[in-house]
């Protein structure tokens, strides 16, 4: 039956082992030759869309570990669309239960953080809100407005410093400084226009911002920022996130 | 060209001129263009997989650059050979970009990618049987009810033959067409590697090939990989095209007239240059066919 067929070769592209090797033949050269060429583009094609989406993982691991960590991922994670701008998103999981990364505690968040930025750049289009539409809300009703989050807009928040770690190992960077990793870092992304922005934002703006997405009002998620950090400025922070294109609708109740 | 009761082409205005497969190393490059400026191919060709993004960048870059060429969507992904049928869910996929795009022709592969809801990144082989017949020709009949289009099926590339084959991949090719109406997209390459790597000659396969629906044509160059005394042909798409697919190209358009022509090239990408310089040496071969001729396919 072609659907066993098809799990045979499915095994035996994504293992070691020939499965498919009873049903099938060469004309000349051996079997095992041939059925390579097919495991070996199922999988280094894949590992290397993973290079693709993960540059500074594999700039910090080295090229040679970050083939055999991804070809492990293959192997276990194969696509489940053929969209290959959409896979990897459970390699920063892959990366966090690691045996052999568990030296490296801020590299998983350090893949999140690209693919973020991955998923920044593939997002959906709108138009950032434009500010002055708040102008004619009023003012005793500010409070209570609703802030929808752009669709490119990503924020990834961790206890290293991954926006340093990041930005070091981008390709153009010759000299690496040392990093005190054990800084925590809160990463926001995105896409006013075309390109997509990655800025370091303070922990009470990130409680700010993580506080919209779950649809809090504008006050409610002040008022969380000001429980991370007294001293925060509402009307400085908004205006950052106009000019950053965070938003792009917002809702009066 | 031939008409015939059961197929023909639907009217496209992909030219049967030379095209270029666009890749995203050139994206930005044709999509910075002039309005006015003259255009780097007569048309193009897409991996349809390659924009199924939501927004972003990307869909921006090929909007600019749908104004000013004809676009082709090439699939990757749907996998026509899949014993579970297709995916709605990517079905649906597809049908959004081509809704943006308004492509002039949709092709796929006689390949299969998809098994257990598992995407394996590679146009797989198939035997060529009366049960794998059955399975592609409703999947491809499912995908043109879908798509309300034609679809051109590529002749793959192949390493392997499966015992349970029971006729040569050109019958199983013309069976197709007569069960469903799709049409052929011609790879002279694959052609030319599938024939070394499988031991059947190319002249044969291009002699029963069913000329009057082919749609479409595409060269590539591909690899040689020598292990012991075997010597594998890898259609990496990573090279010029060489010179006997050249020949066996000028052998097909002798025999059928110009046909759109696109230039693949996936690995190593070049200059987009010296991929219009690929499309040129392509052209001029159609043009010592048919110099007085340069319409469209009807």
């Amino acid at each position: 039956m072609w659907l066993e067929t098809q799990r045979s070769f499915r095994a035996t592209v994504t293992g070691v082992d020939d499965a498919i090797a009873p049903q099938a033949h060469s004309a000349h050269g051996t079997l095992a030759q041939r059925v390579a060429v097919y495991r070996n583009t199922v999988q280094q094609s894949l590992i290397d869309v993973l290079a693709s989406a993960f540059p500074a993982v594999q700039r910090i691991v080295g090229v040679r570990f970050f083939s055999a960590l991804a070809r492990d991922f293959v192997r276990s994670h194969l696509p489940d669309v053929p969209q290959l701008s959409v896979y990897g998103v459970k390699f920063p999981d892959f990366i966090a239960t690691h045996k052999r990364l568990s030296d490296l505690q801020y590299l998983a968040d350090v893949a999140r953080l690209e693919w973020a930025r991955g998923e920044s750049y593939f997002a959906a289009d709108a138009a950032p809100l434009d500010p002055a539409g708040l102008a004619a809300i009023a003012p005793e009703r500010l409070a209570s407005v609703i802030f929808t989050l752009h669709p490119a807009t990503r924020l990834v928040v961790s206890p290293h410093a991954i926006h340093r770690v990041w930005m070091v190992n981008q390709p153009d960077v010759v000299d690496v400084p040392a990093i005190d990793l054990g800084i925590a870092e809160r990463v926001i992304l995105t896409r006013p226009h075309y390109a997509v922005m990655v800025r370091l934002i303070a922990p009470a703006d990130a409680a700010f911002v993580a506080a919209l997405n779950r649809k809090l009002s504008l006050g409610a998620a002040a008022g969380e920022a000001l429980s991370v950090d007294p001293a925060f400025n509402l009307q400085a922070v908004l205006q950052d996130h106009f000019i950053h294109g965070t938003f792009s609708t917002v809702q009066t109740e | 060209m031939n008409a015939s009761a059961t197929f023909s082409l639907k009217q496209s205005p992909i030219p049967a001129a030379a095209g270029i497969g666009l890749r995203l190393q050139h994206l930005n490059e044709i999509a910075s263009q002039a309005d006015d400026a003259p255009p780097v191919a007569s048309w193009l060709e897409i991996h349809s997989e390659t924009f199924l993004n939501a927004g972003g960048p990307r869909l921006v870059m090929l909007q600019e650059v749908r104004k000013r060429h004809p676009i082709s969507c090439h699939g990757v992904g749907l996998s026509l050979g899949s014993a579970q049928g297709l995916d709605p869910a990517h079905l649906k996929r597809l049908a959004k970009l081509f809704d943006r795009v308004k492509p002039a022709l949709l092709s796929e592969h006689l390949a299969w990618s998809v098994v257990d809801g598992a995407y394996l990144n590679d146009l797989l082989p198939l035997p060529y049987n009366d049960e794998m017949l059955a399975v592609v020709s409703a999947n491809v009949s499912r995908a043109q009810d879908f798509f309300g289009q034609q679809l051109l099926v590529e002749n793959p590339s192949s390493y392997l033959s499966f015992n349970a084959s029971t006729m040569p991949e050109w019958d199983f090719l013309a069976r197709l067409v007569q069960n469903t109406g799709c049409g052929l997209l011609l790879d002279v390459n694959n052609v030319y590697v599938s024939a070394a790597n499988n031991a059947f000659s190319a002249e044969d396969y291009l002699a029963s090939v069913p000329w009057d629906v082919v749609g479409e044509i595409h060269l590539a160059g591909h690899s040689i990989e020598v292990e012991g005394d075997d010597r594998v042909l890898v259609d990496t798409h990573s090279t010029y095209v060489c010179d006997p697919v050249w020949g066996l190209y000028r052998d097909v358009i002798a025999r059928i007239g110009a046909r759109p022509t696109l230039i693949e090239w996936d690995m190593d990408i070049p200059a987009l240059s010296e991929l219009q310089h690929e499309a040129t040496r392509a052209q001029a071969v159609m043009d010592a066919r048919q110099p007085q001729d340069q319409a469209c396919v009807a």
